[in-house]
């Protein structure tokens, strides 16, 4: 296992209100690692600096070998990040099928690469949608072609941010049944959820964070040990 | 009565397509960009210059015409690279302002260029008569340049169809508009794709003032009329949709078109004569303001939304 992603000392602001102070994150290849935290603690706004979608004050960011900090976030998206973001945000003017032709690309020619067929392998439920525009979708199939419409960019890190929000509890099931399938593939994945137990199930690392900084890491046996820090960081 | 009716109708389909080439660039840019480009219209009067002068150079219309598109993209592009880049972040005001102060530099600048006398353009001389077409039994004259220009525009209009609905660009296209930051972190790059769409709406514009020029003169200050129909054509058929620019395009030509010609004659018809006579002009002129404020009354988004 090579170290896939590093964050160090990362600290990002909006203006002069600073969000995160020095912010220390890895993960290596092959791994899931979860980001946990209370809300507007920093997770989505860390995630947005890793996508180079949000502007970063000072620290580093290394992947795959790359200091990424700086570049534009299209390179970023190139150089194998996939994000699927908050609230899902398929494109209401693109077909289910256009979502995954459109981005569609194996640019590390992987062996086994994610095509827009073996996405509706992997979610048959989106395969008989295929002509629907993306606003014409359940929530559930929203979250399902997001997730596809970045795998098909065959990304090295997939990060997924509250993939599961506002989603009813069967497709809830559905969607850490697919997170999990793609984990046992090898699929490198950054998740950012509130359901802990779900989390501890699918991920080997946590890290939590409170006011942009990092108050606890550990295993998935660590933190299911120690429910002092479900209750005393997360809220639950 | 059929003779005038038919060649208005055509004549109203040729001026709708050649109206749809500049919307179709217009609609892209504000929709994908944000940007409110009112130097779209110079765009148009220097690519007509640009096709007139080359066609006077090289003594023939197609060399001028393939001259003038290409000089126009060429214009485009480092108008998009130094001053638009720029402009997408801004406000819609500043983007006003910078590009009304481009419409007078444009206008100033082809008037020191080519003096303030509109050039002459002259169609291919192979179309310069009328052809004969067979309808309903009888012989019906219609201009062969006038048909040229319908088959140009038919045929842009379908590749640019074909582009934006079937081609992974044109996919990138409608994401940008719709979700600029997604899509740039789906890994495409969307300011050179910005830059792309910038250059084919200039050459898009260049290929409308082009066609044009036999028809109308070739002038400074030719751009603004038009500019303003084709903001009418966008708002009409929905900002940053091109489908919605085809439709407009067809319904703001034919019904100004036809109300022009028809109007008056059928105002006499039906109302006494010095009330029809003041009457017709005045509203043929504003016909399609008051099609425009119907069109939004219903659909305040235009009859095809690109943004949900």
């Amino acid at each position: 296992m090579s170290g896939l992603l590093e964050i160090s000392a990362l600290e990002v602001a909006y203006g002069s209100s600073q969000v995160l102070f020095g912010l220390d994150l890895a993960m290596a290849e092959g791994e899931a690692a979860t980001l946990l935290g209370r809300n507007g603690m920093g997770k989505t706004t860390t995630l947005r600096a890793l996508c180079g979608l949000q502007p970063v004050k000072a620290g580093r960011i290394r992947f795959a070998g790359e200091d990424i900090v700086g570049w534009r976030p299209d390179r970023i998206g190139r150089a194998g990040i996939a994000l699927v973001p908050e609230g899902r945000q398929c494109f209401p003017n693109l077909t289910v099928d256009e979502h995954l032709l459109a981005f569609f690309a194996n640019r590390r020619s992987v062996a086994e690469a994610w095509t827009p067929a073996r996405v509706y392998e992997l979610f048959p439920r989106l395969a008989e949608r295929r002509k629907n525009l993306g606003n014409q979708l359940s929530g559930g199939e929203q979250q399902m072609l997001a997730i596809g419409r970045a795998l098909v960019t065959n990304p090295r890190l997939l990060i997924l941010d509250e993939a599961t929000e506002g989603l009813a509890p069967l497709v809830r099931e559905e969607i850490w049944g697919c997170l999990g399938r793609l984990r046992a593939a090898g699929q490198s994945i950054l998740v950012v959820d509130k359901y802990v137990e779900k989390l501890i199930g699918l991920a080997d690392r946590h890290t939590v964070i409170e006011r942009g900084q990092v108050v606890w890491r550990g295993s998935s046996a660590e933190l299911d040990a120690d429910h002092g820090i479900w209750h005393r960081y997360l809220g639950i | 009565m059929t003779q005038l009716i038919l060649e208005q109708a055509l004549n109203g389909l040729q001026f709708g397509l050649m109206l749809f080439l500049l919307a179709a660039g217009l609609t892209l840019v504000f929709g994908i960009m944000d940007c409110i480009n009112l130097a779209h219209g110079s765009l148009y009067m220097v690519g007509a210059y640009f096709v007139a002068a080359a066609a006077q150079a090289a003594d023939s219309f197609w060399i001028g015409l393939g001259v003038g598109v290409a000089g126009a993209a060429v214009l485009g592009l480092l108008l998009e690279l130094t001053l638009f880049r720029q402009l997408y972040r801004r406000d819609h005001l500043s983007q006003v302002l910078a590009t009304f102060a481009l419409i007078l530099i444009a206008n100033e600048a082809v008037r020191v260029i080519w003096g303030p006398a509109p050039l002459l353009l002259n169609p291919p001389e192979a179309l310069a008569g009328p052809v004969e077409l067979p309808l309903f039994g009888e012989t019906f004259f219609y201009p062969a340049y006038r048909l040229l220009i319908i088959g140009v525009g038919l045929a842009v209009a379908g590749l640019l169809y074909l582009l934006v609905a079937k081609s992974r660009v044109g996919m990138w296209v409608r994401a940008g508009a719709s979700n600029r930051e997604m899509t740039e972190a789906l890994g495409i790059n969307v300011r050179w794709l910005f830059t792309a769409v910038f250059v084919f709406g200039a050459a898009l514009c260049a290929l409308a003032g082009g066609l044009l020029g036999p028809l109308l003169a070739v002038q400074v200050g030719m751009g603004e009329s038009v500019l303003i129909l084709a903001f009418v054509v966008i708002i009409i058929g929905g900002i940053g949709s091109i489908r919605g620019a085809l439709v407009g395009s067809l319904i703001v030509g034919t019904v100004d078109t036809l109300g022009r010609a028809l109007l008056p004659t059928l105002l006499r018809a039906t109302l006494p004569g010095d009330a029809a006579a003041t009457l017709g002009p005045a509203l043929a002129s504003i016909l399609i303001y008051l099609l425009m404020a119907g069109i939004l009354f219903f659909k305040p988004q235009g009859l095809f939304p690109a943004r949900a």
